[in-house]
């Protein structure tokens, strides 16, 4: 192919400043605030003369977890585990059934309601019928904690499947792509951004779960140190077990963001172009 | 005369409407494309344009009548390669992934791919943007991306589809220079479908002209100035005649409709 000398390029409109929010002030905000909610329980707890068995104070939660932390420090790791492992259970069995689904037409027809319908279920409820049938194992808390976030998680990643532009699709596959490399190529990288949403979703009650999971029969984990630290009115490290689940929480919700910039370098430059 | 690369005959397309009747969109078309030619269709808005496009591309059969294409195929693979109108970059892909695709889904190595396209970007005029994702593009640059991923391809028949319809006039009249050049000079045989009457004229040895839906051909127009054709062109009494001689019969089914 011949090379056409060509009249000079016009030049890409530069791309729209935004004004610069600084990075400073959207972590030392909300960090003030908390600091002063902190302060504003401290004084209350201190000054309002109510017994630490009902209200203790923030420093008295953090001295009395800390002295603590070895008993804390095995529960959390118990219902670490069974967050985790029922998180990876969820990932995989979520995308392999929209995987699936998203290839077969009435499959999707059949279950997708289902699916849709089922997310209304309080499946957290069945968590006793799981000690009934599966016995009181890691597996089935495992299983209830996964079950509990499959849903959502899956239909936003099916979602995210079909969303793919049909043009698109059209357009690969009369260049010599098989429907399986249209999944590859096109539709797989669609849904990320939905999976991603689904994910950090289910980041915000899947410790939840897990601790509710305790709640029927476990040995060990955070729900079970809170019910034994409130029937010894030891409220202080009830809270201290309620802080440590929300730090966890709060790290799952953080990584879905790592998670996002690894999977979505594009998406990276793009809003780093926005700044 | 020599034999054409691709001819239409009394073609006809019709779909299921509603209460078990028949809407015919496209009635009795026939056309030609040598090699080398540039041929557009111009018509009205909703004229079955786009269905003409789908049969062409091999993406639907005519219900009746025939679409031969007389060179030689690669495989099963369909003879033409199209552009639509929206450039469908992937936006996870950088230039050269996104102009590669094509090739890379023939079975060619990625590394061979992007080295092609790295000898293409100059004559797409996105030299040093290889590595830019679309996002980081102007209009006209995506739809040289988008054209770029259609002719690497390779097939005998280009197909485009009001490849510049979604952008300003000066980009637009800018990348009509440019492709009438690239076209020349490569040999490249092209169907062009738009309702831009400049860009058919300015283009073209051949416009066929369509009527509202159902679409009939009502005008064949042969342009014989030699191609490329430069800006002067636009300043020609054949021009301009041609020009008013288009606009008043795409214009003519309308005033019909109003009567």
């Amino acid at each position: 192919m011949t090379t056409i000398e060509a009249p000079r390029e016009v030049a890409a409109p530069p791309p729209i400043r935004r004004p610069r929010r600084p990075v400073a002030a959207q972590i030392l905000l909300p960090a003030a605030a908390l600091i002063l909610l902190l302060l504003i329980w401290q004084l209350a707890a201190t000054l309002g003369g109510m017994p630490a068995s009902v209200l203790p104070s923030p420093l008295r939660v953090a001295t009395a977890g800390w002295a603590d932390r070895a008993n804390i420090g095995e529960a959390t790791g118990a219902t670490l585990q069974i967050t985790l492992l029922g998180l990876l259970t969820a990932v995989v069995s979520a995308i392999l059934v929209a995987s699936v689904l998203s290839f077969a037409a009435p499959l999707r027809m059949t279950f997708l309601p289902i699916l849709i319908g089922a997310q209304s279920v309080p499946i957290i409820v069945l968590a006793p019928l799981f000690v009934i049938w599966f016995g009181f194992d890691a597996g089935p808390k495992i299983a209830l904690v996964a079950i509990v976030s499959l849903l959502p998680l899956t239909i936003s990643t099916l979602q995210g499947l079909q969303a793919a532009d049909p043009d698109a699709a059209v357009l690969l596959r009369s260049m010599g792509a098989s429907r399986w490399q249209v999944f590859l190529r096109l539709r797989v990288f669609t849904a990320l951004p939905h999976f991603i949403t689904g994910l950090r979703i289910m980041t915000s009650f899947i410790v939840v779960s897990a601790i509710f999971s305790e709640y029927v029969g476990a040995k060990l984990g955070l729900g079970i140190y809170m019910q034994a630290q409130k029937n010894l009115f030891r409220t202080d490290l009830v809270f201290a077990a309620v802080f440590v689940s929300i730090a966890i929480g709060l790290s799952l919700f953080a990584l879905t963001y790592l998670l996002e910039f690894l999977l979505m370098p594009w998406e990276r430059r793009r809003k780093a172009a926005q700044r | 005369m020599s034999t054409p690369l691709l001819t239409v005959e009394s073609v006809s397309k019709s779909f299921a409407g509603p209460r078990g009747g028949t809407i015919p969109v496209i009635d009795d078309i026939s056309l030609r494309l040598d090699a080398g030619e540039f041929v557009s269709v111009i018509g009205p808005s909703g004229s079955g344009k786009s269905t003409l496009f789908t049969l062409l591309a091999e993406q639907t059969q005519p219900t009746t009548g025939t679409v031969s294409f007389h060179g030689e195929r690669r495989g099963k693979e369909p003879f033409s390669a199209y552009m639509p109108q929206k450039d469908l970059l992937l936006p996870w892909l950088t230039v050269s992934d996104n102009a590669a695709i094509g090739l890379v889904l023939q079975g060619v190595q990625k590394k061979a791919a992007r080295q092609r396209i790295r000898e293409l970007l100059p004559t797409f005029r996105l030299e040093g943007r290889g590595s830019a994702y679309p996002f980081e593009l102007s209009g006209g640059m995506r739809q040289r991306v988008a054209l770029l991923r259609t002719v690497v391809q390779d097939r005998p028949v280009l197909l485009l589809d009001e490849p510049f319809g979604a952008l300003d006039y000066l980009t637009r009249t800018e990348l009509q220079l440019w492709l009438a050049e690239l076209c020349a000079q490569n040999g490249l045989s092209v169907v062009l479908i738009t309702h831009d009457v400049p860009e058919a004229l300015f283009l073209s040895d051949r416009v066929y002209v369509l009527s509202d839906r159902p679409a009939r051909i009502r005008m064949v127009l042969e342009q014989h100035d030699p191609r490329p054709r430069g800006l002067d062109y636009l300043e020609t009494a054949e021009f301009t005649h041609n020009e008013r001689l288009l606009i008043d019969e795409l214009t003519a089914s309308a005033r019909r409709g109003a009567e």
